[in-house]
């Protein structure tokens, strides 16, 4: 006899949970399989999380959840070979009872959110991986097959939060393979250091924490960017860049890495760390138009495996949880209105999304991955005459102020020409308006 | 700026539960590998999985696998990496993520 549930979700990602937590909440028979040792295993993040899509889904979260450092400063960087040119901006109002952004460790975070579905009666079985959907004749999906013995069970609907390799849908022919300029590869360590240290060099006090994005050499003219993050004993950094330019590059990633933890402008701030982890993981970055068919007769697809993530913003985590949550919420509406879980009432999904920032989001930034991809100079030729021409400005030198602003147009203009200057400028506001 | 990186010494710092000779990633045909003109695998691979070797192929070593499917990716055009999840409860095992 092959077991049925209400609902079947793929992963213990952010997606998945939250999609788990909302159906076990409403006393739905709901079954999270995840192949990983223990939930997070497999899951790589800066990690920013943002506290609003969490508070929806579980509005105490506070009380419990295992953050690291309230967000006090942003930074944002450009780094030249040896100098940077950025901004920073701090403000003492980020030290409220309810912060909006946190530093995490992901695998505290997954942990704990898988106890607070299994105290809400959803079943979890980690160590398990989903080899197949299960179809019937008519192309329905009603469950899935896994690689345990008689590993076969059924449910209405198959929630599939599988994240960015999206291997399910892809064999079920709902989704094609991962374009390489639509996906960038991360690699991150997780460096841990004396509180204290990390306090003295980034001006903190308690639970307060900074982050930095990174663009600029680094990424050696690729598309990608870097960051660096406080939590409470330990310092992630990592960096990232289209897969189809570590294809035509010749620099592998964890050299890339090696050579930002190596900047004269970041090395002082990691010193005397000690690595304890390094991770690998692919980051959806096609935006919207990259975003594959969302639902079918007995089956969504949420988080990463949907490419729901806002590169420009680094948002990947909280795109996962509202999606997850919206698609369980169409689950409990229809089962509440005894419909079946067919394509076109799972249709509601997408009008969820659609209504909410996930997809109004994307589909703003919609020509930005496209832009960066064509135009390396933001890349490459920028972050050079830019902290050159921070160098030249604040070099004090018995230069008068004219001359030098004349020497820093030139430069610019023989890096790119004024028309490609404009040309840029306008490229980006289109690309964000 | 020339920093030696030892990827051996970044991935001893991670716990993996290996499932011996059960490799989840296999390359199907050596040939298409020695034809292969980018071997990009072997520069893009986070865990130096893949490495040129002396029969002008490719030598692919999972056991440092991150699981992240850069590898599949690059590979599409000429479908050569057979590419799937270890077991269940296998593999790369991240402590802090
Ligand atoms: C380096 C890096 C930095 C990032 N920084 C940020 C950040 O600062 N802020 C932010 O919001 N986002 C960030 N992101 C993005 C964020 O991590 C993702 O958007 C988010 O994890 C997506 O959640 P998910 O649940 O959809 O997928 P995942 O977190 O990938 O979860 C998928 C789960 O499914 C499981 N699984 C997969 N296949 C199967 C199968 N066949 N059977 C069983 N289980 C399976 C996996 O083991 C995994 O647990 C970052 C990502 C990276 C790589
Ligand atoms: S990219 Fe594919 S075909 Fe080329 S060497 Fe690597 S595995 Fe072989
Ligand atoms: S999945 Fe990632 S880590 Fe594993 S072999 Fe492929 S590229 Fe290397």
């Amino acid at each position: 006899m092959v077991e049925k549930f209400d609902a079947i979700v793929i992963g213990a990602g952010p997606s998945g949970n939250a999609a788990a937590y909302t159906l076990a909440k409403q006393g739905l028979s709901v079954l999270q399989l995840e192949r990983g040792e223990y939930p997070g295993a497999k899951n790589v993040q800066g990690g920013i999380m943002y506290a609003a899509e969490l508070e929806k889904i579980i509005p105490d979260f506070r009380d419990d959840c295992p953050t690291e450092r309230h967000i006090i400063e942003q930074r944002i960087w450009l780094l030249g070979d040896d100098n940077y040119i950025g901004t920073n901006y701090r403000s003492d109002a980020f030290n409220t009872e309810t912060p909006n952004r946190y530093t995490i460790i992901r695998a505290n975070i997954d942990k704990w959110f898988s106890e607070k579905i299994r105290a809400a009666g959803g079943l979890q079985i980690c160590e398990t991986t989903v080899t197949e959907l299960i179809h019937d004749a008519a192309g329905k999906v009603i469950g899935v097959r896994t690689d345990r013995e008689g590993g076969e069970i059924h449910a209405d609907v198959v929630i599939m939060a599988d994240g960015v390799n999206a291997l399910l849908a892809k064999r079920s022919g709902y989704q094609k393979e991962l374009a390489p300029e639509n996906v960038a590869l991360a690699v991150k360590e997780i460096l841990f250091i004396d509180p204290e240290l990390i306090q003295q060099r980034f001006g903190l006090k308690g639970d307060e924490g900074v982050v930095i994005e990174i663009m600029g050499k680094v990424t050696k003219g690729m598309v990608g960017t870097a960051f660096l993050y406080t939590n409470k004993e330990s310092l992630t950094i990592g960096i990232g860049c289209l897969i189809s330019d570590f294809k035509q590059g010749s620099v592998p990633p964890y050299k890339m890495l090696e050579d930002l933890k190596n900047h004269p402008v970041i090395k002082p701030l990691i010193e005397g760390a000690e690595m304890k982890e390094y991770a690998a993981h692919m980051i959806p970055e096609g935006g919207y138009k990259a975003v594959p068919q969302l639902y079918g007769d007995g089956w969504m697809v949420v988080g990463d495996a949907a490419h729901f993530n806002n590169a420009a913003h680094r948002e990947g985590s909280n795109l996962a949880m509202a999606s997850g949550r919206m698609a369980a919420e169409t689950v409990i509406e229809l089962k509440t209105a005894g419909k079946p879980f067919s394509a076109a009432n799972l249709a509601a999904y997408k009008a969820r999304l659609d209504d909410s920032f996930v997809m109004k989001d994307l589909k703003k930034y919609r020509n930005l991955p496209g832009i960066m991809h064509e135009n390396k100079q933001f890349f490459g030729a920028y972050p050079d005459t830019l902290t050159a021409a921070a160098h030249n400005w604040f070099t004090v030198d018995s230069v008068d102020k004219r001359t030098k602003e004349k020497e820093i147009m030139k430069s610019f203009v023989k890096k790119r020409s004024v028309l490609g200057l404009v040309g840029d400028a306008i490229k980006l506001v289109r690309a964000v308006r | 700026m020339s920093i030696v990186v030892k990827i051996e010494e970044k991935l001893y710092q991670n716990r993996y539960i290996v499932d011996e000779s059960r490799p989840h990633i296999r390359i199907r045909s050596e040939a298409e590998c020695k034809s292969c003109t980018s071997q990009a695998c072997t520069v893009c691979c986070p865990a130096a999985c893949y490495s040129k070797n002396e029969a002008g192929t490719v030598t692919l070593v999972t056991d440092g696998c991150l699981e992240c499917g850069t590898c599949r990716v690059i590979c599409q055009d000429k479908e050569n990496i057979q590419w799937d999840y270890p077991r269940g409860g296998y593999g790369i095992s991240y402590k802090f993520g």
